[in-house]
């Protein structure tokens, strides 16, 4: 337990640092067992209790409670086993994303899900965020990879949803558990598919003079029949940011590049990457480089895992956005876009898992002039409105959190998110886990102005409104 | 009929308390516990929405039948990859969901539920609820619509579904080995641990087939390394996939046993089909409903009583107090009547 103040400050915020917060009391406990009595105490005292892993959340999920406990789950951090046999590895939640591959590894197999953070990032917040990363087009995101978590609910009842034999029965809870954000149950270990390596990767970085024809080639490299294990697509203002950082050795006189991988036994990977090379030839692509070898496959890789950190240095703080639409919207949205960097006075280099339409605009600000963090703000809301309206959601893989419960007030109606309460109470009936986050309440959203109105009629007129 | 009429039938029924059997052609009447209540006929709302082969979306609704949805997806070259089972020309698009099932791919190209992206659903006060969406990620709110896959129309009825398509492998082959049981469970764990396309498996009687799937050079060289002799029946897959194969037409009870892959032989009286690399094994039993449900506890699986003239027992394997308080909750949250298919999945509910 970390009472002083010199100890808790550290856990005041997770990745999304414009929302901190000083916890009351910071738990780390080491086993189940004191899972289990910090949650049966909280429960009995009425005290809110957040899970964190390490903090490398982008939505303030992991916010802490000022009259509260943050839950770290830092110590759980052992490999329970690797089954080799049956392409299973149980870990604690608080094992990092690469570590679980890395223990795969003299096997032959590793673990999917592949999000930026990986070399930092628990695997205990992937479950609770449903993390993605750049190979998730094909290879799925967390709930796809996971098969079974073993933990407790608020009341501190032991809980197992899913199982490592096929569909389990009753209801798919691990569904409902994962990417729910900490907000139904703790999770205390969690069983994970492995895959075989794939024997080889190679990847095609290619240039286009507009982006709109960018967007168009990847539509056209799927209409092919040809799903890759990764889809990107960056802007010239990122490229040019990721360029001064790594080195990449991106084309700086692209409007874009895409980078398309493919994997699997070479046979495969050289008629794949054929018949890519073919398509985007057709689509319009300027220059396009093969990589040779697996040091030039890493190096082209790791210019847009260092998107984020790249941007950081040409800009003092930068706010990054997730919504997804449906791909064929792009060259619409990236206009859009184009606008609020001209309303709002600000910049902002686009990344893009364009395979499954997946947006991460970075809009360049500086926190210490508080109007620009109101234009960025501002500029955000808009944008992921805009997602919305063109038929997609604010986020995809970064979780709502604090950050975008007001858009959940545009994108469902009052009814869903009544449900959205309904099934977190059926979990959680005194709302101690996790408060607050994720799911609005209605006078939130109604104070928000941005109720969803059908046919004109006020829904829930019985509700305060202020 | 439109959705109205749909949600006017279900105000209805529950201000009578009535209970409703949401039903599409009712080709998998038999899986679950007995039906029972006024049948609501789903058909009333069919049609396929929106299809984007270059966004791999297809929204269709509940009604549709799922050969046109097929052939719709063939045209384009795609699939579900799935691959669930009809159980009969009348098999819909929403009962298909609702039920939940995969077929011979489930191992290698995920579940049914592995593909649900969003879902409208009838709520028990008549309330249309939308999840999810059309596109491929998603994190905003609960994961309802994944929920609904294999609710057996419990939680509601799922008017309208987006399911996420892939493109038909470009090429497959069949091999056939003469393996006995065990030997069939080894090899197949030791190929799936290796970079190997395969998308099938099947062992029966001292006989083991394998599909492989992907581009033609992979599959190639796969069939290469691994022997065996050539078949190359697509239709062999389908058989096992609709139940026509002659291992399913006995009359014993038949069961669905779910277990980790590389689990041994289940000593177990009657006949055994084993799919998914292991981690499905079909029996055609007699023996009591007891002993089969231990055997796969005991494996840390679990088994469902899939099809039997006369059920000697509930159709799946039951859950633990916590987790059937869970069920019975967000059942209430959705059906607070309770008239949707009550008893189809647990007695409790």
């Amino acid at each position: 337990m970390l009472r002083e103040e010199e100890d808790t400050r550290p856990y005041e915020c997770d990745g999304l640092t414009a929302y901190r917060q000083v916890p009351m009391v910071v738990a780390l406990p080491e086993t189940e067992e004191q899972v289990q009595r910090v949650l049966q105490t909280c429960t009995a005292m009425g005290v809110p209790v957040v899970p964190r892993g390490a903090g490398t959340g982008l939505s303030g999920g992991a916010l802490p409670p000022g009259n509260g406990v943050l839950l770290s789950m830092a110590k759980f951090m052992r490999i329970v086993r690797v089954d080799s046999r049956a392409r299973v590895a149980v870990a604690q939640p608080g094992v990092r994303n690469a570590a679980i591959s890395e223990a795969a590894a003299p096997y032959g197999l590793y673990y999917a899900p592949d999000p930026s953070s990986q070399i930092a990032c628990t695997i205990g917040g992937n479950v609770a965020e449903n993390s993605g990363g750049v190979h998730c087009l094909k290879y799925g995101l967390t709930v796809h990879n996971v098969v079974r978590v073993r933990g407790f609910t608020m009341s501190g009842e032991a809980i197992e949803l899913g199982s490592e034999a096929p569909d389990a029965p009753g209801y798919d809870l691990l569904a409902l558990a994962i990417g729910s954000e900490g907000m139904l149950i703790v999770v205390t270990e969690v069983a994970v598919k492995l895959l075989p390596k794939p024997q080889c990767a190679r990847v095609i970085m290619a240039s286009f003079d507009d982006v709109g024809k960018a967007g168009q080639a990847v539509a056209d490299v799927i209409a092919a029949g040809i799903i890759p294990a990764g889809l990107e697509m960056m802007d010239q203002p990122a490229t040019r940011a990721v360029e001064q950082f790594v080195g990449a050795g991106y084309d700086l006189q692209a409007a874009a590049i895409l980078l398309c991988e493919s994997d699997g036994t070479p046979e495969e990977v050289e008629d794949e990457i054929a018949r890519m090379q073919a398509v985007l030839e057709r689509s319009g692509a300027a220059r396009m480089t093969v990589s040779r070898d697996e040091a030039e496959r890493l190096r082209f890789w790791s210019g847009r895992k260092a998107a984020f950190p790249a941007v950081g240095r040409i800009s003092p703080d930068y706010y990054c956005m997730d919504g997804t639409i449906p791909r064929k919207r792009l060259g619409e949205i990236l206009q859009f876009i184009a606008q609020m960097e001209a309303k709002y006075g600000l910049r902002c280099p686009n990344v893009f898992h364009a395979g499954d339409g997946n947006l991460h605009p970075l809009i360049l600000f500086d926190a210490n002039d508080a109007d620009e963090l109101r234009r960025t703000e501002l500029f955000a809301a808009e944008v992921l409105e805009k997602c919305i309206e063109v038929g997609g959601t604010i986020t995809g893989e970064h979780g709502v959190g604090v950050e975008k419960i007001n858009q959940m007030c545009v994108q469902f109606q009052p009814d869903e998110l009544e449900m959205f309460q309904a099934v977190k109470a059926a979990f959680d009936p005194a709302r101690l886990l996790n408060p607050g986050k994720a799911v609005p309440t209605l006078a939130r959203c109604a104070e928000y102005g941005r109720m969803h109105v059908r046919g004109g009629k006020l829904p829930h007129a019985e509700l305060p409104r202020f | 009929m439109s959705l109205q009429t749909l949600q006017e039938r279900i105000r209805d029924a529950a201000g009578r308390g009535a209970a409703l059997r949401l039903r599409g052609g009712g080709t998998k009447d038999f899986y679950g516990n007995t039906p029972r209540g006024e049948v609501l006929d789903t058909r009333v709302f069919s049609g396929i929405v929106s299809y984007e082969p270059t966004e791999l979306v297809v929204t269709a609704r509940c009604g549709t039948l799922l050969s046109e949805l097929d052939a719709t997806l063939a045209e384009r070259g795609q699939f579900l990859p799935f691959e669930p089972p009809h159980f009969g020309a009348g098999a819909t698009f929403g009962g298909c969901i609702a039920a939940g099932l995969s077929g011979p791919r489930r191992a290698s190209a995920g579940a049914l539920r592995d593909y649900m992206l969003g879902a409208r659903l009838i709520d028990g006060r008549g309330h249309v609820l939308g999840f999810g969406g059309q596109v491929m990620k998603n994190v905003a709110g609960y994961d309802v619509s994944r929920l609904l896959a294999g609710s057996l129309g419990t939680l509601g009825l799922i008017a309208e579904a987006s399911l996420k398509v892939l493109p038909r492998p470009p090429s497959e082959l069949t091999l056939r080995f003469e393996m006995p049981e065990e030997r069939a469970i080894e090899a197949l764990n030791r190929w799936a641990g290796q970079p190997l396309p395969i998308s099938a498996s099947a062992w029966h009687d001292g006989e083991l087939h394998v599909r492989l799937s992907g581009a033609a050079p992979a599959v190639r060289a796969a069939a290469e390394k691994m022997g065996g002799e050539r078949t190359g029946e697509e239709a062999f897959w389908t058989a096992i996939r609709e139940h026509t194969a002659p291992f399913f037409g006995g009359p014993e009870p038949l069961w669905r046993i779910a277990v980790p892959p590389p689990t041994a032989r289940l000593c177990l009286a009657g006949n055994q089909l084993i799919e998914w690399g292991g981690g499905l094994r079909w029996l055609t039993s007699d023996a009591s409903p007891h002993t089969v449900r231990e055997a796969a506890l005991r494996a840390k699986g679990h088994a469902t009583l899939f099809r039997a003239a006369a059920k000697p027992a509930a159709a799946f394997a039951p859950l633990d107090p916590v987790l059937m308080r869970l069920h019975r909750e967000l059942k209430a949250a959705f059906d607070p009547a309770g008239i949707f298919n009550p008893g189809r999945l647990y007695a409790e509910m």
